[in-house]
């Protein structure tokens, strides 16, 4: 598969990809490419030109800041997977990185751009939503209930860089995806954080957009067992519909998915 | 188009590519280098994979200019003075493969497989082969092959 022509450059600084940004109005960042490039090839997307990013090691980065685990928007996930300080500060964020993909994809893969293409079936926003995550671009620190405004979109503007993603350190913390048996996509997948600010669980898959609920939050705040929600079930309105699954199925898998999660964070 | 120079099984090289020329046909047509396969094209089934700078990536999912100055090892830079690396040999002892489409990219990903976890398990070389599709094999003596090149490997 061959895409539409484009012009390639390799981003030597964060401000070169600004200015290139800023040059060409059709012009994508390509990170990992994971993604990009698979629209691409599709002839999906057609950008005149792309600014590699994925050489800047100053994006790619795993450090605790204060009561924080800062992880640089260049960051694969393999690396993320992987790194002692993770495991240790937010083990249930290494073993969402550990099963995005495949092994080949996760080499290439980086959380910023995960971040940034907001797919509703991606991993990485359920813990950045649900871990209350805060998004930090070349202009300005975005809090992850403000980042994600719906399916593929959120709230960066043009020529905005995401360079860094800055997660609490829970007290609690688990993810569960039930994967499409294919492409390894969340069908439902359930993040759940027992966070500095309160109880918060976030689903990814299962709608057009990741998203909170509140019920299983209340309910979780009171006490935190998978017994504490299995009363509470999830409607299937405005759910996805397709030919992996129907909304009502989405909506029993987001209630399993959540008490496994529950069951991951007491372990 | 741009010159791009790399190093592919320890050989540098440099040829003309375009822009949008993805890794796995400059491997293939320029460089003449075809064990790497083209399957899916979709980034699916890892028939593609290669080493780019000691990682297993899938080359359809990568265009050739990214690649510049990076150090590639493809299915061919794999066996060393006509010996077959343990991992060829653990898939021919095993039977490892059944038409051969897909074996480029099962042995790469073992390759960097064993690397990453040198101690695996079953299980754990299924999970790792959830990027490389075969449709002949039904896996299992492609996990045997694994599990038996690691083992040796480590004993090494």
């Amino acid at each position: 598969m061959i895409p539409y022509a484009f012009h390639y450059h390799r981003a030597k600084s964060l401000a070169e990809a600004e200015a290139l940004l800023a040059k060409s109005p059709e012009a994508k960042l390509l990170a990992g490419g994971q993604t990009l490039i698979a629209a691409m090839k599709m002839r999906l997307a057609q950008p005149s030109d792309l600014i590699d990013i994925s050489g800047l090691k100053e994006l790619s980065f795993i450090r605790r800041s204060g009561d924080a685990l800062v992880i640089g928007a260049g960051t694969k996930h393999q690396d993320v997977a992987t790194s002692e300080e993770v495991k240790r500060t937010i083990p249930a964020l290494a073993h969402l990185a550990e099963i995005i993909g495949d092994p080949a994809v996760r080499h290439m893969g980086t959380i910023g751009g995960s971040l940034a293409n907001n797919d509703p079936a991606a991993d990485y926003p359920a813990a950045a939503l649900a871990l209350d995550a805060t998004i930090k671009t070349t202009r300005r620190a975005i809090a992850a209930d403000d980042f994600f405004t719906g399916m593929f979109t959120t709230t960066l503007e043009d020529g905005e860089i995401v360079t860094e993603v800055s997660f609490p350190v829970p007290e609690r913390a688990g993810y569960s995806k039930f994967p499409n048996p294919a492409s390894r996509y969340a069908m439902a997948g359930v993040f759940v954080a027992k966070t500095k600010s309160g109880m918060r669980v976030a689903v990814t898959g299962a709608g057009p957009a990741v998203f909170r609920v509140p019920e299983m939050e209340t309910a979780l705040a009171k006490d935190f067992s998978s017994a504490a929600i299995t009363r509470i079930s999830i409607s299937a309105e405005g759910l996805n519909s397709d030919i992996h699954g129907s909304a009502d199925y989405r909506a029993h898998l987001v209630g399993v998915m959540a008490k496994r999660a529950v069951e991951a964070a007491l372990e | 188009m741009a010159v791009v120079s790399l190093t592919v099984n320890a050989k540098p090289v440099s040829a003309q590519a375009e822009d949008r020329t993805l890794l796995v046909y400059f491997l293939r047509e320029t460089l003449g280098l075809t064990g790497t396969h083209i399957g899916c094209d979709t980034s699916q089934c890892g028939a593609c994979v290669v080493h780019v700078n000691g990682r297993a990536v899938k080359s359809c999912s990568m265009f050739a200019v990214q690649a510049d100055g990076a150090e590639i090892v493809t299915i061919e830079g794999l066996a060393k003075d006509g010996k077959l690396h343990p991992v060829q040999e653990a898939f021919r002892e095993n039977h490892g493969l059944q038409c051969g489409f897909c074996t480029p990219g099962m042995i790469m990903t073992a390759v960097d497989m064993i690397r990453r976890k040198p101690k695996l398990d079953r299980a754990t070389i299924r999970a790792e082969l959830e990027g490389n599709i075969c449709r002949c094999t039904g896996y299992h003596n492609i996990v045997s092959s694994i599990e038996d090149a690691a083992r040796k490997m480590s004993a090494a």
